[in-house]
């Protein structure tokens, strides 16, 4: 098990062999990389709710002339299984009330975990959406109004009751980011489409052979913490 | 209940570089040693191994390599009339926690200050008058040349690549010509520059500044330490700042000292484990050793002879604090100390988009970069300007990680197919040119103990009451323009400056360079600690970091850090511990 993630999600007082009294070498143990917990089988969203981040990543960073976007990346797969995890309880914030609405300058302030932020923010999107829009929800508006509706709110021209708009907006974006240029162990940045549309030849380590490179362009394939499907194709 | 451990000559509280320097002086003379780390064991082939350190996700955006804010974070407001909000998430500066601390995840860019930046109220009001309305600036109480030898330490403990700009008075071209004289050559050469260096440092000769290589811990060559540690060379991988590096590449407690001082038998450390306070006697005056709890929540009182802090320094000043150890500054008043002078560091820049050429910033490192220090601290003439202090501008290419970067010209949206195409166009074409600008103590900005919000222990959280100031404003609008002369001259298409503007934002990630809070100085009406970081009311009670800081100057503060804690061990060393009792007679 993950160290950080035991020291994220553990309740203050387990016992535990962690504390320790180190001295007269250094403490090598073999085979302790803290492995990073990848993409795995855990989900948060209904269907109802998969299809709205689908939408709503979607108009983000959109499938265009240029390639690939979030649905090609499997952003709305990692953002599910983040959510599903330590990430979407919250487990490395500070969660602790009571709760305000802060200055802008003091950053996040909602009483909701990530993942609860989505489940609030999705419904109160969709309930805006089908007052509006004749009963129907975001996903199935047509791409202009979708993102007219962002634009809004991004804009901070719309606020829904029980949620704030701006910062579910904010971690969708946020979240989308990542899902689109993470490694791709996380679910995203699928076939490493992200990385290939700008150019980052991602999980490498040494470059000295291009330091002298005076501004060509330097073009190599990108490979992931794991190696990438070339290396290990059927 | 409390258990009662076996005393030690000398507890450290924290193990980051402070704590790895003075556990490796004082075991030296055969004293026992423990140090206490809230943390984990950490180490390059356990902990960021190559194929571990490169991951962007976890490290820094999911915060893996940080303390974690859900146990211990602050609150924060701009000014006293403000409610503060606890940051609950780390944005804007992101403490460090586990072996090595901060020194882990650091860029490596390794400055001393300037001597006028010891100096800083006394050369100032000697050259210019009266300092401007509310600032609280003050000396260090500690000079530049007593200094210089603790600097060169440091800097062949870490095999600091770059080109002596000073060495013993005598002016070197291509080095720094503004700073301090050095006693020796940096012990290796600078870093490999690339494309945007070139183009940085043309442009500032052209307006006649004088540019030099930025001074690094990432290592330029193989190196081997005093203490007979390897460094290998950096292969410019682009994850230095908020990782770990895989590679034994950049100087950190863990590749520099650890090896050496975990085979000590008189030195031991002790992991997840957090010290609560210090423990004082009944007259309040000396400290009897500390109070830590373990992750079982069992909690021991540690006696020992000496205490010195070398955690973060807002952690250091939270334990005065928590400990009852000097008394809280109240800006009301301006009564008490504990707390004063909290200063940060000023950022701004500008955003190069070329059209036909490629910076390709993934070939990085975290303290490749060329510098100019012209417009640093009193380097120039201040007559006629509304600000003391200044910065040094640079263009360093330490990465070109896509989460954290995506450059886009102004007036792109942040989202749709216009921001898509934006950032698929420029992410290998820009570069950067940033302004490091000092931060100057002022008397509303100030650290103290939140009314409302607990940690985990239930202990009041640190309150951070901050924003810049009118100095602040006029010295970054100043260097601002500096830097847009520098920018627009580098063959670009098109320039984005990010000025200073508005109120201090907590969110967007600026440095790691909180100072202040257990200032130094040249009495007890001035300051917590003396010139030799000792605690001017408890006397076996030595306080490490830029907490000491009384203002933070236009450099990263890591290399003046670890001066004062080479200084201060050898206090205690060649004068405590010979006499213990008050170094400096109150």
């Amino acid at each position: 098990m993950l160290l950080a993630t035991v020291l994220g999600s553990a309740p203050l007082f387990v016992p535990s062999a962690l504390s320790r009294t180190l001295s007269g070498s250094i403490p090598w143990i073999s085979g302790t990389s803290p492995a990073p917990r990848g993409f795995d089988a855990a989900r948060f969203f209904t269907a109802a709710e998969r299809r709205c981040v689908d939408a709503l990543v979607s108009r983000l960073i959109p499938t265009d002339e240029l390639g690939p976007g979030a649905r090609e990346a499997g952003v709305v797969d990692f953002i599910d299984n983040q959510l599903a995890g330590s990430f979407g309880r919250g487990e490395r914030w500070y969660m602790k009330g009571p709760f305000a609405d802060g200055l802008e300058t003091q950053g996040y302030q909602s009483e909701h975990a990530p993942a609860a932020l989505y489940r609030a923010g999705i419904a109160a999107l969709d309930n805006h959406c089908r007052q509006r829009f004749a009963g129907r929800v975001f996903a199935e508006l047509g791409e202009e109004d979708q993102d007219a509706l962002l634009k809004q709110i991004e804009d901070e021209g719309l606020e829904f009751e029980d949620v704030s708009a701006t910062a579910f907006f904010g971690m969708l974006q946020d979240n989308a980011i990542e899902g689109f240029f993470s490694d791709p162990i996380y679910g995203g940045n699928r076939d490493m489409v992200g990385w290939k549309l700008v150019g980052f030849p991602g999980a490498r380590y040494d470059y000295r052979d291009y330091l002298d490179h005076n501004g060509a362009r330097i073009s190599i394939e990108p490979v992931g913490l794991s190696g990438r499907p070339a290396w290990s194709a059927e | 209940m409390v258990r009662k451990l076996p005393p030690v000559d000398v507890v450290l509280v924290g193990f980051g570089w402070t704590g790895a320097i003075l556990a490796q002086e004082l075991t030296e003379d055969g004293l026992d040693v423990l140090a206490i780390e809230r943390g984990g064991w950490r180490d390059t082939p356990s902990h960021f191994p190559t194929t571990v350190a490169q991951d962007e996700l976890r490290w820094y955006w999911r915060k893996e390599m940080f303390q974690s804010a859900a146990r211990d974070t602050l609150t924060f407001r701009n000014n006293g009339s403000q409610t503060a909000l606890p940051m609950r998430r780390w944005g804007s500066f992101l403490p460090g926690e586990g072996v090595g601390g901060g020194g882990v995840h650091w860029n490596g860019q390794t400055w001393r200050f300037l001597p006028s930046d010891f100096l800083a109220a006394s050369h100032n009001i000697g050259r210019y008058g009266p300092m401007p309305e509310g600032l609280t600036v003050q000396d260090y109480g500690v000079t530049y040349g007593e200094l210089e030898p603790h600097y060169d330490r440091f800097e062949k403990l870490c095999g600091i690549g770059g080109k002596a700009g000073n060495l013993n008075g005598e002016i070197h071209e291509g080095g720094n010509p503004f700073e301090g004289p050095r006693s020796a050559e940096y012990p290796s050469p600078p870093m490999h520059m690339t494309f945007a260096q070139h183009r940085f440092e043309a442009a500032a000769k052209e307006l006649g500044l004088k540019p030099f290589p930025g001074p690094s811990a990432n290592m330029s060559q193989p190196y081997v330490n005093p203490l007979g540690c390897q460094l290998a060379p950096c292969t410019y991988c682009g994850f230095c700042e908020k990782y770990g590096c895989g590679n034994y590449s950049k100087a950190s407690p863990q590749t520099t000292i650890l090896p050496v001082l975990m085979s000590k038998p008189n030195f031991s450390l002790k992991v997840h484990n957090e010290v609560l306070r210090i423990k004082l006697d009944s007259t309040g005056s000396r400290a009897t050793g500390v109070i830590h709890v373990d992750q079982n929540g069992e909690e021991y009182e540690q006696p020992a002879d000496l205490v010195i802090l070398c955690a973060y320094q807002l952690s250091n000043t939270r334990l005065m604090m928590l400990s009852g150890i000097g008394e809280i500054y109240n800006p009301a008043t301006g009564e008490g100390l504990v707390g004063k002078n909290y200063c940060y560091q000023v950022m701004s820049g500008a955003d190069v988009f070329f059209d036909d050429k490629y910076t390709n910033e993934f070939v990085g490192a975290g303290a490749l970069g060329m510098c100019v220090d012209d417009y640093n601290g009193d380097n120039f003439d201040h007559s006629g300007l509304d600000f003391i202090g200044g910065g040094y501008i640079s263009c360093w290419t330490t990465h070109n990680r896509p989460i954290e970067r995506q450059r886009t010209p102004e007036g792109t949206p942040t989202w749709g197919s216009a921001w898509k195409k934006a950032v698929a166009e420029n992410y290998l074409k820009s570069t950067n040119v940033g302004a490091h600008g000092a931060s100057m103590a002022h008397a509303g900005n100030h650290l103290d103990l939140d009314p409302t919000y607990t940690d985990v222990y239930g202990r009041p959280l640190m309150r951070m009451t901050f924003d810049f100031t009118p100095n602040d404003r006029a010295m970054s609008a100043f260097l601002t323009e500096r830097v847009r002369e520098i920018a627009e001259r580098m063959g670009g298409r098109e320039i984005k400056l990010s000025p200073r503007e508005g109120p201090y934002d907590s969110m967007p990630y600026q440095t790691t360079h909180n100072t202040g809070g257990t200032i130094m100085g040249t009495n007890p009406s001035n300051s917590v600690v003396n010139r030799y970081l000792q605690s001017w009311d408890v006397s076996n009670l030595f306080v490490m970091g830029a907490g000491v800081f009384p203002q933070n100057a236009g450099y990263n503060p890591t290399g003046t850090v670890a001066a004062l804690a080479y200084w201060a061990a050898d206090a205690i060393r060649a004068q405590y511990f010979k006499s213990p009792g008050a170094l400096v007679q109150a």
